[in-house]
């Protein structure tokens, strides 16, 4: 029975999505660099790391359609696998998380009294942690591990997640369909997760929409202080970085990294908006 | 009340505790000394200055006299500048980025609010279209890119305002413009949110209905409700600034504390890293202690809820 | 019902706008100002660690305290040749071993006490205290005995050092053997003289970590004192009135401001906030070169930028590998094309010149007997391709493009994989003294103008060796170098030296050091030196049409 409301609040809510232009246009362009990223470094007839020192800093041409960066690297390969590389630190250290998040938040709100109590209680301490700082002290002090990398971004944004997670559970607990399912006798486990999650998708996929891109900034700030990805790799926080240093002499370098990261970041940022518009019928539009 | 102030204080001192201590072992356990050089020291005086700083002790016992330290203010030497304790180096780093943190608050809201204001009004004119846009590239772009960008219009250009330094008043300008800014498109984003929010409420629309001005209702309506989300994010927001200023403070060369705390990471000073953490975690507790209690003034409904 | 009123919310930002514009109207800059008030602003690029002379040992402090101590000689300021200071004549004994310093009378600390010869017995005596933990005491021990007292078992009488104060003005020193270059070692910070009531009143004498180098407390007996100093954002000297040269100084006063990151440092070059910067970034070098002209200075610096083998970590244990790999580096064309600052492909260990050495160039480039000795290598051990190699270095932008570079041309010649490992500094140290490295990167600045300097680390086990290599030629050698006294031996010696590195490849030398700098055409009395070092003294401001 819930789902078939969920399949038809699902359309509805699409249907809604659908009319917001701005959403559907993040949602296009998003497709657009995601496809960019997976398929340039393969259409591009250079490698990222292919060096050419005899062409540096050379401007957009026929040859390499974004220009080279000092090394004579093709910058339209670079701009892509950096775009492979952001998207998918955005995405881990979002998946990261949401899964911790989400059980957190989940098993708090289900469980409720005191346990619930002591387990915000946590959440309220780590909130007041000056947790950018913690990221770059491991960061620093425990050396370039592309895991570690996700971990420690991911680490940083889950508590928002573990609140709204809580709260919506909370309020779900006293739906009909979940005392019905007690009633029937499954397992808590059981309801938390085939019962629960589907219904807390919504508030969920808007928030991770809304992480990817702070987690994509956080990036940028790690290559900035050199603690990102390593040479020879690239993301677009640290091709940025590099050309921000040269925009006066080598305007390229800043310009298409900078144009493919802040574009993504709107086109989350507009979908992310569009969800939420479109899954919560109270905030509407007009 | 007073109940509320003095709880939140009790939780605090298990936190810092926690924090010192997570912190303290994070930095023992890294890579890396802090008298690591490229002159290798000989291994006498290695051990000179090991014992110099009581890095010789056992772990713990080095663990317990920190402590010991911290609980009568002690915060040690630094590390790498040791004729400097670790706390006037942070009694001279606070107050830079205090005004940086202020001024670009400042910023922040002297833009951010009347830019939401006006967009919640005028929705969906250009009113609301351009701030709206501009607070997403606000948002979207990196600092560490306007502010190389600011530099070069408005100091190696039109000679307007210094480079960098923290020397004078005119060196003010530029970094709070950079940091505020990023700060501005959240403010004025969650202002037209709230207002948004405050404006379909009944109430409103009876008031509208009345004939009241357009200046009447947001002063004496909406501005509540639209502002209780930016309070909300005004204490993260603010601890943000000072421990996230750390990119201005390169850029800019100001010598405030999240230069300091980069470095000492880097440095493994670690007095100072302790010092630093410490100071921004007690800062934040009581900026959120600040912003619980401004939030309860503002919406009577929360008060019950802690 | 649209409010007219309303749109004076708009006011607000823009009228923020327009004070932003027209508050700013054209601020005069440092280097405009500095030609009236004679004072030079001197990017540092780090903050000093220690004011202390005798606890520092980074070039940030070196440039400091030039300025603000004087040791018993000066340089040239074009040559570096040893000249007068504190001392205005000398005399040195026909074997070379005992030097009588003659101090002159007006030699005065900032406070007008008078310099004297015991005050440098007193510093070298602090200095060589095993008790204050000074990392570069070893500077000293040429000085007869001096290495017993420090290594802590005898009492500086009972050591019998060979420094002492024969009157007020006449200070003795004796060497444990004679030392070509001792007038040039005179230079070094930790040579410095302190002032003893300052060290005692705050109870420094062993002890670091004190408040002594603090303005207010610092005395000193350079052209220049300390005035203020905030920690990561400027230090300022002013004029020493009772400096013995003062008449001679020109310049009013210096401030030194560590600014760390290069990008920052040209922002404020550029923008006329500094006259010196410490180092340019090397993409940087072309575009400066072209919107600069004049201003942009690539000099020659002593030292040499390499990288080490770990002899223990194969393929490194066989010299056909050491060897393909420096045969496959095309030195000229990272120096052309990578680094663009006027550096020389280092085909030696020692930078040629250096205190009249010139070595015979060896480390040649030739990929296809790289190839042949990699070919024979991989036969011979029955592999297809070698494994994966790891380089090392520390995070920076420089050391990011040399790694690179290299990577290309081994990958092009030798089709070898490299796997590039960045650390932070301390991190990095912490793993090549560990020996945990393959291939690592390395840099070493002479501390005074003789090979000696180069040579003396790859003495087997040497601390600063860390390659795993050792050979008893190269320790008869370099020993033979330290005990004659005829400077062609010596230099046949050092030659015997380099030779050994060329055949046993322990290490990759790539180019030697060029100091690049910005710097202001209205800094005049500036010259440069293989040592950088440029007393201030000589220094003043002026246009191109004054003098």
């Amino acid at each position: 029975m819930s789902r078939e409301t969920s399949s038809s609040l699902g359309r509805e809510a699409w249907r809604r999505l659908r009319s917001n232009r701005m959403a559907m246009i993040g949602l296009w362009a998003l497709a657009c660099f995601s496809l960019l990223s997976i398929f340039g470094p393969l259409i591009s007839a250079f490698s990222y790391d292919q060096q050419n020192l005899d062409r540096v800093f050379e401007g957009p041409g026929v040859e390499h359609w974004f220009g080279t960066d000092n090394l004579g690297r093709d910058l339209f390969a670079r701009v892509t696998h950096g775009g492979r590389i952001s998207l998918a630190v955005g995405l881990l250290a979002t998946l990261v998380s949401l899964v911790i998040g989400v059980s957190y938040g989940m098993i708090s709100g289900y469980t409720g009294g005191r346990i619930d109590a002591w387990m915000m209680r946590f959440v309220d301490v780590l909130y007041s942690l000056p947790f950018t700082i913690f990221v770059i002290l491991l960061m620093v002090l425990f050396g370039r591990n592309f895991l570690l990398l996700f971990l420690a971004i991911g680490a940083v944004e889950w508590l928002t997640m573990a609140r709204i997670t809580r709260a919506q559970t909370m309020h779900l607990k006293k739906a009909e369909f979940i005392e019905a399912a007690r009633a029937l006798g499954y397992s808590h486990g059981r309801i938390l997760f085939r019962h629960l999650l589907p219904n807390l998708i919504g508030p969920i996929i808007v928030y991770a929409t809304l992480t990817i891109p702070a987690v994509m900034l956080l990036e940028a700030v790690l290559s900035f202080l050199g603690l990102g990805i390593q040479a020879p790799m690239s993301s677009w926080g640290s091709l940025i970085k590099e050309g921000a240093e040269k925009m006066d002499a080598a305007p390229w370098l800043l310009f298409f990294p900078g144009t493919f990261f802040c574009l993504t970041l709107f086109a989350l940022n507009f979908v992310g908006d569009g969800l939420r518009d479109a899954l919560d019928p109270k905030t509407s539009k007009d | 009340m007073n109940r509320f102030i003095l709880s939140r204080i009790l939780q605090a001192v298990p936190t810092l505790w926690v924090i010192a201590t997570l912190t303290f072992f994070m930095t023992r356990f890294a890579p890396g000394g802090p008298f690591d050089a490229e002159k290798t020291i000989p291994e006498e005086i290695k051990v000179k200055l090991h014992s110099h700083f009581g890095l010789d002790l056992p772990l713990f016992d080095q663990y317990l006299l920190y402590l010991k330290n911290l609980l009568q203010g002690d915060l040690g030497p630094s590390f790498k500048y040791p004729g400097w304790e670790v706390s006037e180096l942070i009694g001279s780093a606070f107050p830079v980025s205090l005004t940086l943190g202020l001024l670009s608050l400042c910023i922040a809201l002297l833009i951010g609010l009347p830019a939401g204001i006006i967009a919640a009004l005028r929705q969906n004119t250009w009113l609301d279209y351009l701030p709206m846009s501009l607070s997403m590239a606000g948002i979207c772009l990196p600092s560490f890119v306007l502010g190389p960008m600011l530099i070069f219009a408005f100091s190696t250009q039109l000679g307007l305002f210094p480079p960098l330094g923290w020397y004078g008043a005119t060196d003010w300008v530029l970094p709070s413009l950079t940091l505020g800014f990023f700060y501005a498109a959240y403010v004025a984003r969650l202002t037209r949110a709230g207002m948004l929010e405050t404006l379909k409420l009944d109430y409103i629309r009876t008031a509208r209905a009345k004939g009241a001005s357009d200046w009447r209702i947001i002063f004496g309506h909406a501005l509540r409700g639209g502002l209780l989300p930016v309070v909300t994010f005004l204490g993260p927001a603010f601890a943000g600034l000072i421990s996230g200023s750390f990119v201005i403070e390169t850029i800019f060369f100001i010598p405030g504390l999240g230069k300091f705390f980069v470095t000492a990471a880097f440095n493994r000073d670690y007095t100072m890293v302790l010092g630093t953490v410490l100071f921004y975690a007690t800062l934040i507790l009581m900026l959120n202690l600040l912003v619980d209690l401004l939030q309860a003034v503002l919406d009577p409904k929360s008060r019950s809820s802690s | 019902m649209y409010s007219h009123r309303l749109n004076n919310l708009l006011l607000w930002p823009a009228s923020l706008a327009l004070w932003f514009l027209l508050h700013g109207c054209t601020q005069p800059t440092n280097v405009e100002i500095a030609l009236d008030e004679q004072i030079l602003h001197f990017g540092l690029g780090a903050e000093p660690q220690h004011l202390d002379p005798h606890l520092a040992t980074s070039v940030a402090a070196h440039n400091i305290l030039s300025a603000l101590l004087e040791g018993l000689v000066g340089e040239d300021p074009k040559t570096l040749k040893p000249v007068p200071g504190v001392a205005h004549r000398w005399e040195k004994s026909a074997d070379g071993l005992t030097y009588l310093f003659f101090l002159r009378e007006q030699a005065k600390w900032s406070n007008g006490d008078s310099v004297t010869a015991h005050d440098f017995v007193y510093s070298f005596r602090r200095i060589l205290n095993p008790s204050l933990g000074a990392q570069y005491a070893s500077m000293l021990h040429p000085i007869k005995n001096a290495k017993i007292y420090h290594a802590g078992e005898k009492s500086w009488d009972e050591s019998k050092v060979g420094a002492r104060a024969l009157n007020d003005h006449l200070l003795e020193i004796v060497l444990e053997y004679p030392i070509p270059y001792f007038l040039e070692l005179l230079n070094h910070y930790s040579w410095f003289p302190v002032h003893r009531p300052t060290i005692e009143q705050h109870d420094a004498y062993a002890r670091m970590g004190t408040a002594w180098t603090r303005p207010g407390n610092f005395v000193g007996n350079g052209p220049f004192s300390l005035t203020s100093h905030r920690i990561n954002s400027v230090i300022e000297t002013r004029r020493n009135e009772f400096y013995w040269d003062a008449d001679k100084v020109r310049l009013q006063g210096i401030h030194f401001y560590p600014i760390e990151s290069v990008d920052t440092e040209e922002r404020a070059y550029r923008s006329g906030f500094l006259h010196l910067t410490q180092s340019v970034s090397a993409d940087r070098i072309d575009y400066l070169k072209e919107k600069y002209p004049g201003e942009l200075h690539c000099e020659p610096y002593l030292g040499t930028y390499f990288y080490r083998f770990n002899l223990q970590s194969p393929p490194f244990d066989d010299l056909r590998i050491r060897r393909a790999l420096s045969l496959s580096i095309n030195r000229e064309r990272l120096v052309d094309k990578v680094l663009k600052g006027g550096q020389l492909p280092a085909t030696t260990f020692t930078p040629p010149g250096t205190g009249g050495f010139f070595p015979t160039p060896k480390f040649p480039y030739d990929p296809q007997l790289a190839r042949q000795l990699l070919m024979e290598y991989l036969d011979e051990k029955g592999l297809e391709r070698l494994p994966p190699i790891e380089l090392t270095y520390n995070t920076s932008e420089g050391h990011k493009k040399v790694a690179e570079a290299l990577h290309g041309m081994w990958k092009d010649t030798l089709g070898v994989e490299i796997r590039l490992l960045n650390m932070e500094w301390k991190v990095f140290l912490s793993t090549i003294s560990r020996g945990e490295f393959s291939l690592a990167r390395a840099g070493w600045i002479g501390d005074y103008m003789d090979p000696h300097t180069f040579l003396q680390m790859w003495r087997s086990g040497d601390g600063l060796n860390m390659t795993g290599w050792s050979n008893q030629s190269y320790d008869a050698a370099l020993a033979r170098a330290e005990t004659s006294v005829s400077p062609e031996e010596r230099m046949d010696h050092f030659q015997t030296c380099e030779d050994l590195l060329a055949t046993e490849v322990p290490i990759l030398p790539l180019y030697f050091y060029v100091h690049l700098t910005l710097r202001h055409p209205s800094v005049k009395g500036w010259h440069p030196t293989l040592l950088d070092h440029h007393p201030y003294k000589h220094v003043y401001l002026a246009t191109e049409d004054e003098q």
